[in-house]
């Protein structure tokens, strides 16, 4: 009797933690095809909003912009963290239990600590605010996604698949290439996807570290906002929340969190 | 002729010394055993050999060239792992050919190698089957196919049928033996199982603390053990009590030296009997197991077996004084 009433409880505390988290997005998503601007019932089906910000040259630049840097930080953090985690998994060298440690708290530590420190930081060596800095700032905050993705994959490959490969005549190139890759394929994917949704969702550091002719989406909505609402700006938001739940959706399935093989 | 010569090898990991001071010849197109305690360094003489690890001193010689600072990938060896460590991302087909890919061989001839190598483990059947659609014994069999594909100069085994249960371990015993034959590549494997050892080996190796104290035929080692290690380890062996020492015949000055009798060479009787060695011993017990039965005596507080045919056995009434008698040439005399 008192687990099935645990267990109970425990249902609807997930259903209100789902309610809470989905009903203000269903809201939104409601309201950008909703017809009224001033978000009054009845509802009325409309896709003006969504024509309205497709004609908006501000919202399509600024969402083009968001794309190639996620893409540019997606194949940079991608291919970085890749060869860190192999590194990190092939060789043993002094400093790299610290260096495996260090790599958590970026995680945890604040966007907006860690955007001010990246500002001061790029001022201070010379690189400043503007795209080249977004994009830096980016990968620093993806990297860490990439590497613990591809190292849990890593964790469970055994070594002597690597061996096999050599005592057959592969080089260390081949070995990468035929063995280990594959294998560790499905991490690499789901880290990529990670980095990306990481750097498409990005607020604080692009907001810090872009120059404001040439702002994020997410920045460019912020600036909006502080016009006014208006429901073009529920219809992008509907778009990227849709395109990011899809990305995080696809990542989580190919890490394989707890499930193996 | 040999085919793989060591000579003089160390290897240290930090402040252990795997391998101390190795010197070892392998016989082109033999199978060799590397024996000894878990520990004692086989592995790590197997990887020496095979590249992963390379030694402090010392040379390795793998037909005529010199390979100690080569690396794994150019010593053309042929390596079975413990884990079989099969590809899982291709099919069995492509695990074989995988070393024949690696070298630039001509697709048709690529194939037609893959087929013969199938062939030989009678695997032909599954060659697109993925690894892990097979059983243990067919991943051990796909791993020596793609060992033996590449016609390396040597065969390395670390504990090859250690995954496997006891009787699929005996039907690759015999398997193994075979396509070694067939093949006649020269092969050197690790195990600490002796019966294993005996049942596979024209000579074996046996290693304690890192170094080989004794190689031979499996008979050499067997009948002439070059200490009270290696009597101990391949076979069992019955130590004689000092105090029973004088009045037996015994082969080579006592002084230093230790004597034993394996178990099979006793025969027991309730008198002494003239022209053997005969000690008295307390019969503590018979345990009958088919054809074979194996007594436990005890002989001036040590613990001596015998083994024997149970029909060859005289009927004493379960404990008691008997005598054990054994002919003096079979007696083994070892550095104490
Ligand atoms: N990679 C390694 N790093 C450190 N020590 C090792 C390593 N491999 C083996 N050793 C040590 O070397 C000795 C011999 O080990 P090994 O060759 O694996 O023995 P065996 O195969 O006979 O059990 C052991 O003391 C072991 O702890
Ligand atoms: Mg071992």
């Amino acid at each position: 009797m008192k687990t099935s009433l645990l267990a109970h409880a425990g249902r609807v505390w997930l259903a209100l933690i789902l309610f809470f988290l989905y009903a203000p997005i269903l809201v939104m998503a409601a309201m950008s095809l909703n017809a009224s601007p001033f978000y009054q019932l009845p509802f009325k089906f409309t896709t003006e909003w969504y024509e309205e910000m497709a004609g908006n040259e501000q919202i399509i630049a600024a969402a083009i912009r968001s794309v190639l840097i996620a893409c540019v930080t997606t194949v940079i953090a991608t291919a970085l963290g890749t060869c860190a985690s192999v590194a990190l998994f092939r060789y043993d060298f002094k400093g790299k239990r610290l260096l495996q440690v260090l790599l958590f708290p970026p995680i945890a530590i604040p966007w907006l600590i860690t955007g001010t420190a990246m500002l001061i930081f790029f001022f201070f060596i010379g690189i400043g605010r503007g795209t080249p800095a977004v994009i830096v700032g980016h990968v620093a905050l993806a990297l860490p996604y990439v590497i613990v993705t591809v190292t849990a994959r890593l964790s469970s490959f055994d070594i002597a698949l690597e061996e096999a490969a050599r005592s057959l005549g592969a080089d260390s190139w081949t070995v990468l290439r035929r063995v280990t890759l594959p294998w560790i394929s499905p991490g690499i994917v789901a880290g990529g996807l990670f980095a990306f949704a990481v750097s498409f969702d990005q607020f604080v550091v692009s907001y810090f570290l872009s120059e404001p002719g040439d702002s994020t989406l997410p920045v460019m909505i912020y600036t909006a906002i502080r016009k006014g609402f208006t429901p073009e700006i529920n219809a992008i938001s509907t778009i990227i929340i849709t395109l990011s739940m899809g990305i995080m959706f696809l990542a989580t399935r190919k890490a394989k969190f707890g499930g193996e093989h | 002729m040999s085919l793989v010569d060591v000579q003089n090898v160390t290897k240290k990991f930090g402040h252990t010394t795997a391998l101390d001071n190795v010197s070892i010849t392998f016989d082109n197109g033999g199978f060799f055993g590397l024996l000894g305690p878990s520990g004692s360094g086989k592995t790590t003489l197997l990887r020496t050999i095979a590249g992963f690890y390379y030694p402090e001193s010392g040379s390795i010689l793998i037909g005529d060239r010199n390979v100690e600072k080569i690396p794994v990938e150019k010593r053309d060896i042929g390596m079975m792992f413990q884990s079989y460590a099969l590809f899982p991302n291709m099919s069995v087909a492509d695990n074989v050919g995988f070393g024949l890919r690696v070298r630039k061989v001509p697709a048709v001839e690529e194939k037609r190698r893959i087929n013969e190598a199938l062939e030989l483990v009678q695997l032909q059947a599954l060659a697109d089957r993925r690894p892990s659609q097979l059983s243990g014994g067919q991943r051990q069999r796909v791993a020596l196919a793609r060992a033996i594909v590449t016609n390396p100069k040597v065969l390395l085994l670390d504990e090859p049928l250690s995954a496997l249960d006891k009787s699929l371990r005996v039907d690759m015993q015999i398997e193994l033996k075979r396509i070694q034959r067939e093949v006649g590549i020269t092969t050197i494997f690790v195990t600490h199982d002796q019966e294993e050892a005996l049942t596979l080996s024209d000579r074996i190796g046996i290693l304690k603390a890192g170094r080989i104290i004794q190689a031979g035929t499996p008979r050499e080692v067997y009948d002439r053990p070059v200490d009270a290690f290696a009597a101990g380890f391949l076979g069992e062996a019955n130590w004689l009590p000092q105090q029973l020492l004088d009045g037996l015949t015994l082969p080579g000055e006592k002084q230093s030296h230790r004597f034993a009798v394996r178990p099979e060479m006793l025969t027991m009787s309730d008198a002494a009997v003239d022209g053997r060695n005969s000690v008295r011993g307390k019969l503590v017990q018979r345990v009958f197991a088919g054809a074979l039965a194996t007594c436990l005596i005890e002989v001036k507080g040590e613990q001596w077996k015998l083994i024997a045919r149970d029909r060859d056995l005289p009927d004493f009434a379960g404990e008691g004084d008997v005598w054990l008698n054994w002919a003096p040439e079979d007696t083994i005399r070892v550095p104490a």
